[in-house]
């Protein structure tokens, strides 16, 4: 202890750190006040406040430490789990936010009326703050949080920087606020799923580029000769959102004191880079980054070793090597050359083996422990996140075909794809995730609540089936009415027709959304009793069989 | 200034005839990699890393 005390020294990172943060509160005081537009402004002031508790938070965090917290305690890794908690808790704000903001646009699309008027409140710029609020808030605080734990468990080493995870823990975060609060004021580059403007870009740029440092810093130092293949699906995931983000977010601001910005490609080339970027987001931020979950928590919850370690290895190389060539399948019929097209949708074909092998590993890895899926209702959330994954897997590459999207395209059938992916998938891993983790790095002995766990997974798939099906009917009965023709040639349906017949289908939906919303607030409920009232756990009970070394 | 025009188009030509090649041949080798028979106690291994506890 006395040696700690002596060795009190501000680092490197905590003079730098000061520095910037005060820097980037006095350019955000001048571009607030010089301001072009009033969202410019609140964003700047927002930027500016940020940068003042950040400076005020480094300098108390110092005056109150004694010495920098060790890498190991008693030759066992001294692990940081403080950013895990904080992602942990974020993503369970955001993902009911999230869900919230969907019912509402769902109920929007049934009853136009809950548009209430306002331009706050229009289905236009809510749309976007459910999307990014749900795969970017949600699901990207479930990587944050898993990634920095599973980087850290199968490395043995803590977590490498002192403040750097903080950096991107918080700085990720107000990145999401910025940009779903300039959705809601009219912000927007209108690239889908790109949504925020160039001041939003660089402030992600800069947290991305720290998120690579420091999970590339922590596999440096790792006492494991081998890097397990869920960091190489995080690792993959961080890359590439990098590379795609600079890609396809090139822009030119008309001012640097105003929103407002010019994207630098122009015509078909803009098209095939937002649509190369955005099916590799679904690739390599809902795809590859939520494998990785797979990979850690399915073998840990189960107590079984993976499947096929081998297929892993082949599963991950093909999912790289195939998917960032897929992107075309969402300009079909555009004016994207044919041959780029036939291209898209031959990869997209290609992918289905890679994604299968996976889903065959995944729930393979239960072979000998199929009897826990009776008892443990967290297993039977991941595995049946695995099943939509194989569905949905299936489906993608078969909707990618040309003729067949040629009916699908446009419809509510691609909505419905995307939601037994994002609903199925993502969701229930990210759940399943989240109900292991919480117990974990809050040191309890287990959840609050088993049964509320199997509430929670019955009502949320009662909720994504109502949600597909619907959809299914839905967009093939749109595609079907757009193509009708009368005896004489004439479209047999007006477009009014065919979205009067959607009506019935949008309140199932926004029905099937309900019940998922409701999912989400009983599960946040057992996680918020477990870490408030849990039993603090002792040793670590929770692995019964312990691998033999 | 021509010296750099050649230059690309000896890039873009290498491209255009090697990439797709290259790449099987990459992803072959890591195939061959994966399923190498002496590899396997490995991979074995590996595949119990989620189950360790410190």
């Amino acid at each position: 202890m006395n040696q700690a005390l002596n060795s009190k020294r501000i680092t490197l990172g905590e003079g730098g750190l000061t520095v910037v943060f005060a820097l980037t509160a006095l350019l955000c005081v001048y571009a607030a006040i010089n301001a072009l537009d009033s969202a410019f402004a609140f964003h700047t002031a927002l930027g500016a406040a940020v940068s003042f508790w950040a400076v005020f938070a480094i300098i108390t965090r110092y005056r109150g430490r004694s010495a920098l917290p060790p890498q190991e305690i008693d030759g066992r890794p001294n692990y940081n789990f403080g950013p895990v908690k904080f992602c942990s808790f974020m993503a369970m704000f955001w993902g009911i936010a999230g869900f919230t903001v969907g019912l509402l646009i769902a109920s929007q699309l049934a009853f136009p009326a809950l548009n209430f008027d306002l331009q706050w409140t229009s289905f236009g710029r809510l749309r976007p703050l459910h999307t990014s609020a749900v795969v970017f808030a949600f699901g990207g605080n479930v990587l944050l949080a898993t990634s920095f734990y599973v980087v850290q468990k199968t490395s043995r080493a803590r977590l490498a920087g002192d403040l750097a995870p903080w950096v991107v823990a918080i700085g990720y975060n107000f990145f999401i606020l910025i940009a779903g609060t300039g959705y809601l004021l009219g912000v927007t580059q209108s690239k889908e799923y790109a949504e925020p403007e160039w001041y939003s870009d660089l402030l992600l740029t800069v947290v991305w580029v720290t998120y690579l440092l420091v999970f590339l810093a922590t596999l440096m130092k790792r006492k494991e000769p081998h890097i397990f293949v869920a960091n190489w699906f995080y690792l993959a995931f961080i890359i590439t959102i990098a590379v795609l983000h600079l890609g396809n977010n090139p822009a030119v601001p008309v001012s640097f004191l105003g929103s407002k910005s010019y994207i630098a490609w122009g015509g078909v080339q803009d098209a095939m880079f937002q649509w190369w970027y955005g099916h590799n987001a679904v690739g390599f931020f809902l795809t590859a980054g939520f494998l990785a979950i797979m990979y850690y928590f399915i073998p840990k919850r189960a107590e079984r070793p993976i499947y096929s370690y081998r297929l892993s290895i082949i599963h991950f190389w093909a999912l790289i090597f195939l998917y960032i060539w897929a992107g075309p399948h969402h300009l079909h019929y555009t004016a994207l050359p044919d041959w780029t097209q036939t291209l898209g949708m031959t990869f997209s074909i290609m992918l289905w083996m890679p994604s299968w092998g996976g889903m065959i590993n995944g729930l393979m890895t239960l072979s000998g422990a199929w009897d826990k899926l009776r008892t443990d209702p967290v297993l039977r959330m991941m595995v049946v996140s695995v099943a939509f994954y194989g569905m949905s897997t299936f489906e993608g590459p078969m909707m990618s075909i040309k003729v067949v999207n040629s009916l699908s395209h446009y419809t509510d059938w691609t909505i419905g794809h995307v939601h037994s992916g994002a609903l199925g998938w993502v969701g229930f891993v990210s759940f399943g995730a989240l109900y292991c983790l919480v117990p974990w790095v809050w040191n309890r002995k287990q959840l609050y609540s088993l049964r509320l766990v199997n509430w929670h997974f019955w009502i949320a798939t009662l909720g994504i089936v109502l949600y597909i099906s619907a959809m299914w009917v839905s967009g093939i009965l749109q595609g079907l009415m757009w193509r009708a023709y009368t005896s004489l040639g004439f479209l047999e349906y007006s477009f009014i027709e065919t979205v009067e017949a959607m009506h019935p289908f949008y309140i199932i939906r926004a029905a099937g959304g309900g019940l998922f919303l409701i999912g989400s607030l009983i599960m946040a409920y057992n996680l918020w009793m477990t870490v408030r009232v849990g039993e603090t756990s002792e040793a670590q009970p929770r692995v019964a069989l312990q691998a033999a070394e | 200034m021509k010296a750099i025009i050649n230059a690309e188009s000896w890039v873009s030509e290498f491209v255009v005839t090697w990439w797709t090649p290259l790449f099987m041949v990459i992803f072959f080798a890591i195939v061959a990699y994966a399923l190498w028979p002496r590899n396997k106690a490995q991979f074995d291994a590996a595949a119990e890393m989620p189950l360790r506890e410190d």
